[in-house]
């Protein structure tokens, strides 16, 4: 696997893709960092284009890469390799790329800027840990959307949907049914609804963090009062862990049984 | 060597192999013919592995192959479409597929001079021709040492004198004491390389034996004859 994993990534650095998306992260970080002296406004600016251009990113290259090394794949498939290490290694390429752009591309401005002294070092780690977490759980996805559908047109379709509904229809769904049934005690259900989306999940962890309860929103505020901020921190990152594990699982279920 | 036994697939409504009885036990080179969408590739690539069959049992070397994969160790294949990473230069693909299989001897040097391949070794894979990437294809083929050879429309795209080339290959591996499954559709070609013809015909094998054996039994004189009779038979 890790051989596979090291050539998948080497073929992922050398595109012109990664230091598109690279310097675009070095770009925002410079210019957020610098012409902001608030950091932690700063690192919320940050959060909001992390949590919703991060997944976008992962799925979107997750399945363009599954579809266009196809015929590589069935050049390996023919040599005498496990099928899980294939896939797990061409998924951990691409994820782990996308993941160096970011941590890289964030760091650089964040070391100019001489966070390393700061108190903030931790929010600013906490910040590239979930949007690294969100890459590995948008890409499994995206690898999933691509091992069920062989038409290519239809697996991006599914993929922009998903990205679609978890970033920006499930917000809506969830404060439109919060409106809606206001009448009721919604706790719990809120406290579901957020556990049930990676991308809210992320929110809520990095705003436990920087303990600003003015822009918790109902569903962090729900969180706080539930689990404390150190339980609802630790539930939080669990659950992104579990995002994590459970689409990588059924990922490897479908490669096995899969024809080529 | 080879055992397959029962084995049905079917790719949604279509069915593709229905209950394929082969066993290949002596070495040579066997040619596996039928018309298009007779299910050939589809044999191949269960024997491969990478298709899962619905029904039946495939045997290689006296060990079932369902889930297992250190068997392809012993198996050099040749896909019938030539696809590689477009990032990747030529020598960096053969030394990917070396590394991969880094428990066998590799002759690639002697291949690349056989196909002229020297002045192509640097560029990028997306910009090589289909013939150029054919012959890519057939270094990473026959580099190894394996007792078994499957090779899936060796001859597309290839000039003349890598055609002529191909055949010697074929031969010297022969010559070695391997077996060699080969499916084509140019029958001079066939008819020219293998020792015994496997026809399969709407996913079932029609025929096993060797050429004189199919002329006789179709009374035709000419193997290219021989085989469209066959088909002509099966499309009445």
């Amino acid at each position: 696997m890790l051989k596979i994993l090291k050539y998948s990534f080497y073929d992922l650095i050398r595109s012109r893709w990664s230091y598109v998306y690279f310097l675009f992260y070095l770009l925002m970080g410079f210019v957020l960092l610098f012409l902001n002296n608030d950091l932690s406004k700063a690192v919320i600016t940050l959060m909001n284009i992390i949590i919703v251009l991060v997944p976008l990113i992962g799925t979107i290259f997750g399945i363009m890469y599954y579809y266009n090394s196809k015929e590589f794949t069935e050049l390996l498939l023919a040599q005498p390799i496990k099928r899980s290490s294939i896939f797990l290694g061409q998924y951990l390429g691409v994820a782990l790329s996308l993941s160096m752009s970011l941590v890289i591309g964030l760091g650089i401005p964040f070391l100019v800027y001489g966070i390393n002294t700061s108190v903030a070092i931790w929010d600013f780690g906490l910040l590239l840990v979930s949007g690294s977490m969100l890459t590995l759980i948008f890409t499994s996805l995206a690898f999933v959307i691509a091992l069920k559908n062989e038409n290519k047109i239809k697996g991006f379709g599914y993929a922009i949907l998903l990205w679609l509904f978890m970033a920006v229809i499930y917000d809506g769904l969830f404060l439109m049914s919060l409106m809606f049934f206001e009448d009721y005690p919604l706790d719990k259900f809120s406290l579901i609804a957020t556990l049930l989306n990676p991308v809210d999940l992320s929110r809520v962890l990095i705003l436990l963090k920087l303990d600003i309860s003015a822009l918790l929103g109902y569903t962090g505020a729900v969180f706080q009062q539930f689990f404390g901020t150190s339980l609802g921190f630790f539930l939080s990152l669990f659950m992104l862990g579990v995002w994590f594990i459970v689409p990588t699982f059924i990922m490897q279920r479908i490669a096995m049984k899969k024809d080529f | 060597m080879i055992e397959v036994r029962e084995i049905y697939k079917q790719f949604g409504q279509n069915k593709v192999l229905e209950g394929i009885d082969l066993k290949i036990e002596t070495k040579g080179i066997f040619a596996i013919l039928g018309p298009n969408g007779s299910g050939k590739t589809t044999l191949i690539k269960s024997i491969l592995g990478m298709v899962i069959p619905d029904k039946g049992s495939i045997q290689i070397d006296g060990k079932a192959i369902k889930g297992e994969w250190n068997y392809r160790n012993n198996i050099d294949y040749l896909p019938q479409i030539a696809n590689f990473p477009g990032n990747l230069s030529v020598q960096e693909l053969i030394n990917m597929i070396k590394d991969l299989r880094s428990n066998k001897k590799a002759d690639d040097q002697r291949l690349i001079e056989l196909f002229r391949l020297e002045p192509f070794l640097n560029k990028k894979l997306s910009n090589l021709s289909g013939g150029t990437k054919q012959k890519v294809n057939l270094v990473l083929t026959f580099m190894f040492d394996s007792p078994l050879i499957i090779l899936d429309e060796p001859t597309t795209g290839l000039d003349p004198i890598a055609h002529i080339r191909l055949k010697q290959l074929i031969n010297e591996e022969k010559a070695k004491g391997k077996t060699v499954l080969i499916t084509s559709h140019i029958m001079s070609f066939v008819e020219e390389v293998s020792d015994q013809i496997v026809f399969i015909l709407e996913g079932k094998i029609y025929f096993k034996g060797t050429i004189p054996e199919l002329k006789s039994k179709t009374n035709e004189s000419d193997f290219e004859h021989a085989i469209a009779s066959i088909l002509t038979a099966s499309y009445a």
